[in-house]
């Protein structure tokens, strides 16, 4: 059977030639990077480089990058960690509501910590409006945190802008960067970046490594409390494969943006254009032209998107949706909602992220399997029959 | 995006029944019909009945929701065809559940629909013969 990958933003495998750059480090260089010996000190080589490596692809400098154990960790550390390095300057923070889990729950904690957060709404193509944010900003105002660019709906925020804001006022500025690497060049000197989260798996790295970037001067509490590692900031023995393997990924990646961009945006905008033509009562979510390259989110009136899934399962195809059965909570995805789809439209998206391995042929048999599976479930859908009896539900 | 649930945690029956579901549609002249849940929560249920004799003689569905409604709703149209109201009225959640070699927990919500849909439908038929 096929077997065609559309989720990119959720993983994707690991390159060849990032694999390679890993596999001594599991037997032969085995070496704990804290040892004296050639063997310890090899590796705290190998990673040395891999940090060279990812703060070059930044523009930052290499004492400015801190390996985690991923994106989440990442997101966590730097939230909390500037909430309890800066509590005597104030305990208010400002975010959006449409950031991943890993921010929002991360704020819910602080929240019962004492800290108060504001959640800035975005717009209907779930833009973040700079106003809004000055707008939110208090004396006690200690950090604002914006996503760069949606996992779900794709689209890419003014990060630039909010920079250069919270540069003015002094104020601490952290993006999660997880699904913006690889796919939007970024430059946090340019942008006026403080702290920046990524994770290796998202642009053909391994999983289980991530980064935060904290400048320099940044006043921020470490996240584990052991060894010297990481310059006593994250202690824990290194993860070194990760790391190398994180490290190549984001040279090559940041290496061929422009080409894989261009192949990724062909994909994207065939596949909106013909899905939208193809299938009626349905609707792009997120911004048309100021979104991720790789991304689609459509929405199917009269349907619930776990049911597409699984039909496209069934076809060897890989996607993803925002409805409540695919969240495990009875709401349907928080990004969906803040965008304004009412619950019965946000229960019946779809989400497509395409990749490195992903052909216009592939698409092709996505057009033509697509169709037949949101009539046949239309067919069976009380909504579209009400609907279709009476031109409304 | 939030994890999906996984697909293996579908039984065979489940997946048989959400791909090749039973008794899909409508019956016009319905003698009950019953219409369960709402499309916030993202799961509704309609179900249509033909009624002789005080036994169930046709039964037909429609479902908005996720694999394990569709499944669970094919499943009780099954259970319920050639039974008495008395004995449709007796099967619940649990029977229906069961009879698909079990849901996942997070799914068992949806059985509770298909038992709604069931007493729903049944009781418009008793208010229209009253």
């Amino acid at each position: 059977m096929k077997n065609i990958y559309f989720d990119h933003a959720a993983t994707t495998s690991v390159k060849p030639e990032v694999l390679e750059t890993m596999l001594p480090f599991f037997t032969e260089k085995y070496g704990n990077p804290s040892s004296i010996y050639s063997l310890g000190r090899e590796n705290k080589k190998a990673i040395d480089d891999a940090r060279e490596k990812v703060a070059k692809a930044l523009n930052a400098l290499p004492k400015e990058i801190f390996f985690t154990s991923g994106g989440t960790e990442a997101d966590n550390w730097a939230l909390e960690g500037i909430a309890f390095a800066n509590q005597a300057k104030g305990k208010h923070i400002i975010t959006t509501n449409i950031e991943h889990h890993a921010i929002l729950h991360t704020c819910k904690f602080l929240e019962k910590q004492g800290f108060e957060i504001t959640y800035i709404p975005v717009d209907n193509q779930g833009i973040v409006h700079i106003e809004d944010i000055a707008k939110a900003i208090r004396p006690d105002t200690i950090l604002i945190s914006v996503m760069f660019t949606n996992n779900e709906i794709g689209t890419i925020q003014p990060i630039k802008e909010i920079g250069a804001l919270a540069k003015e006022k002094g104020i601490c500025f952290h993006t999660d960067a997880v699904q913006a690497i690889g796919n939007i060049p970024i430059d946090v000197k340019d942008m006026n970046i403080d702290m920046l989260s990524l994770s290796g798996h998202k642009f053909y790295g391994p999983k289980g490594v991530g980064v935060l970037y904290i400048r320099d001067g940044v006043r921020i509490y470490p996240f584990m409390n052991g060894g010297a590692q990481e310059r006593g900031k994250r202690a824990s023995t290194e993860n070194v494969a990760g790391i190398v393997g994180l490290g190549k990924a984001i040279e090559l990646a940041t290496e061929n943006i422009e080409q894989y961009n261009a192949k990724l945006m062909k994909l994207r905008d065939r596949a909106i254009k013909e899905i939208l033509e193809k299938i009626p009562y349905s609707r792009l979510n997120g911004d048309e032209k100021n979104r991720l390259p790789g991304n689609v989110n459509i929405s199917f009136e009269f349907i619930e998107g776990e049911s597409i899934l699984l039909m496209l399962d069934m076809k060897g195809i890989c996607a993803s949706s925002g409805s409540a059965c695919t969240s495990g909570s009875l709401d349907p995805s928080h990004v969906l909602l803040a965008i304004g789809l009412p619950h019965e439209i946000a229960h019946g998206s779809l989400r497509l992220t395409f990749g490195e391995e992903n052909t216009d042929s592939d698409l092709d048999y996505l057009l033509e399997t697509l169709p037949p599976i949101i009539e046949k479930l239309r067919a069976m859908s009380p909504l579209y029959d009400t609907f279709i009896k009476n031109g409304r539900i | 995006m939030t994890p999906l649930l996984k697909m293996e945690e579908y039984s065979q029956k489940v997946m048989d029944h959400f791909m090749n579901p039973r008794n899909v549609g409508v019956i016009e002249d319905a003698d009950g019909i019953g219409e369960v849940g709402n499309p916030v929560c993202g799961d509704i249920m309609k179900m249509y009945l033909k009624i002789k004799d005080n036994v169930i003689t046709e039964v037909k569905f429609q479902t908005f929701g996720c694999g394990a409604a569709v499944a669970t709703s094919s499943m009780a149209t099954e259970l319920i065809l050639g039974k008495t109201l008395e004995e449709a009225l007796e099967i619940s959640n649990k029977t229906v559940a069961e009879a698909l070699n079990g849901l996942p927990p997070i799914k068992m919500h949806c059985s509770n629909l298909a038992e709604q849909a069931i007493k729903a439908a049944i009781d418009d038929y008793k208010k229209k013969n009253e």
